[in-house]
């Protein structure tokens, strides 16, 4: 290339551009984005902004409203945590060890990609109910899952688990061998060598993953509602507030309560981006 | 058996104990929590036979949710493809200013819940909406309706197809497109002979998750149906609606057509990757 630019080169390089269609096509998209997500996405905080702030707060912190918090937010933060260790082993099997039927759990990963969320959440009860395949022996030894906090922690987990294993998949295998052989020759032992060298090289990834799925399961509503029971103040997720409200035409009530989650989807793409831009920044320095 | 790259060196081979102790631990937690609940679908569909099946699908109402289970993708899918691949060439092809927000932007639909989205259709079209009361006053109905269910549909599917293609389209640059525009090709003859031969399967695979989630989607078309049995309900809703009239064979027997589509969705998934592989591998 060029690297004494030449005044033509400079100016070709400003002011025309080789490719054709970006007026066009960066038109198109930013008019159909904001048709169809950003403008919708704005009537929420308009709308909330009708709303007196002692009105919005009464919404936003009704006993019903906190404790759906705790548990929309805490059961996606628990789930999260879960899969972040099954999700690291799943990716570990995966990418290190050869088995029958690889290929077959790999390709199934994907089913909560796949697989509507509302058969997630029928099936699910099926089998937790207390005549189901798992209900029958865990509700004998006193572990109720449908139908309480538990049941959406198990539907969190299943929404959340491919987010974990296919995020961090790619960077174990992308991961040299030489970093764990030079640790090895350096006199680490196998589990120093995962602690000191894979697994912080993982754990961008790792972080991402979980942020995902926390992100998803925070949100999520049809694998949820059929084995929660939707039990006021106990297995009410946050979503089903808004529709209740919605149901009751308290819609000014729904938006309010629909802000504090849009306000939390934002902050969780910003944390997102960032922890994507830093497992980008690690590996291609690992590389 | 063969052994992995991995356990034909010793640096990064664990003793056997280790290896299958964490093999059966992470295969245990797959089929506990992933498997089971799939292959429990269609158990229980079968449940009372094939007859109650049969019956389940030949319902005139779940006729009608298939039929507008397919028009809502069909009409979803094609827009967000058109959007995907001009996100993408403006995003991985030029640079300008706002990009970064423009890519963090497109992300949305992922992070917000469904049942916000649906909720901002019904500030908009909802009957005290922006524009509810011209709609009514013009006899258009958007709110539980067909056109609301497919602009809750195409709202959740927004990202599918342009997050696989700005990757991929970065990653490829834009030499071949240029000296395909020096010697004399069009624009649209660069791109359909030079840009879609290169991310063919990106395409493709970005088409058929967002298909199928599309055609999955739940929580942001239940706000805007209105569930009117055998007018606005989609599969999905026509599932929860048997489910909550006790009606468990024929609530699962049309969840089983929705995880056949998973099924199938991740079968050409399967092999879109494999080829995009093969293709990557005889390049180098």
């Amino acid at each position: 290339m060029t690297t004494a630019a030449s005044p033509i080169a400079l100016r070709r390089g400003r002011r025309t551009r080789v490719l054709p269609g970006f007026p066009l096509a960066l038109g198109f998209t930013i008019t159909y984005l904001s048709l169809i997500v950003l403008i919708p996405l704005a009537a929420v905080f308009l709308k909330s902004a009708t709303l007196t702030w002692p009105q919005f707060v009464a919404a936003v912190t009704s006993p019903a409203a906190l404790a759906s918090y705790r548990l929309s937010f805490g059961a996606a933060l628990l789930a999260a945590g879960i899969n972040a260790i099954f999700g690291l082993l799943l990716a570990w099997t995966l990418v290190r060890y050869t088995f029958p039927g690889r290929k077959l759990v790999d390709a199934l990963i994907d089913l909560p990609f796949a697989l509507p969320t509302a058969v997630v959440g029928i099936s699910l009860t099926a089998l937790y109910a207390k005549n189901g395949w798992l209900g029958q022996y865990l509700e004998p030894i006193g572990i109720k899952v449908a139908f309480t906090p538990l049941g959406v922690l198990v539907a969190l987990i299943f929404i959340g688990l491919p987010f974990v294993v296919r995020t961090v998949q790619p960077v174990l295998e992308d991961l040299d061998v030489e970093f764990e052989e030079a640790a090895a020759s350096l006199g680490a032992s196998r589990w120093q060598a995962f602690a000191r060298v894979v697994f912080p090289a993982l754990f961008p990834a790792l972080l991402t993953g979980v942020a995902l799925a926390f992100a998803r399961g925070v949100g999520e509503y049809g694998s949820v509602i059929f084995i929660a029971g939707n039990i006021p103040l106990v297995s009410e997720i946050t979503p089903l507030i808004i529709i209740t409200k919605l149901e009751q035409y308290d819609i000014a009530g729904a938006t309010a309560v629909a802000v504090v989650m849009l306000v939390a989807s934002f902050v969780l793409l910003f944390v997102i981006n960032a922890l994507q831009a830093w497992t980008t920044a690690r590996s291609s320095k690992g590389a | 058996m063969a052994q992995s790259k991995y356990e034909a060196r010793p640096a990064t081979r664990e003793p056997a104990w280790l290896k299958w102790t964490v093999i059966t631990i992470s295969l245990t937690f797959f089929t506990l929590f992933l498997l089971l609940p799939f292959i429990a679908v269609f158990v229980e569909a079968f449940r009372r036979g094939w007859g109650t099946y049969i019956a389940a699908l030949a319902d005139p109402d779940a006729q009608h949710a298939i039929w507008l289970t397919l028009i809502a993708a069909l009409i979803a899918v094609p827009l967000n493809l058109a959007f995907g691949i001009a996100a993408a060439w403006s995003i991985a092809k030029f640079e300008f200013t706002g990009k970064q927000l423009l890519t963090t932007f497109i992300d949305l639909p992922f992070s917000v819940s469904p049942v916000v989205a649906g909720l901002s259709y019904v500030l908009i079209f909802g009957a005290q909406g922006w524009i509810g009361p011209w709609l009514a006053a013009h006899d258009i109905k958007i709110m539980f309706a067909v056109p609301g269910i497919v602009l809750a549909t195409v709202f959740v599917t927004v990202p599918f197809i342009a997050r696989e293609l700005i990757p991929l389209m970065e990653a490829q640059g834009r030499d071949e497109e240029e000296a395909a525009l020096v010697l004399g090709a069009s624009g649209w003859q660069t791109f359909w002979n030079v840009t879609l031969p290169n991310i063919k399967w990106g395409l493709l695979y970005g088409v058929i998750l967002c298909n199928a989630r599309a055609m999955g989607e739940f929580g942001a078309v239940s706000v805007v149906s209105g569930h009117i049995r055998g007018q606005t309900t989609t599969l999905p809703l026509h599932v929860e609606i048997l489910y909550n009239e006790y009606n468990f064979a024929a609530a699962f027997a049309v969840a089983s057509l929705l995880a056949l589509l998973a099924l199938v969705t991740l079968a050409i998934k399967t092999y879109v990757e494999w080829q995009a592989e093969r293709t990557a591998d005889s390049a180098h």
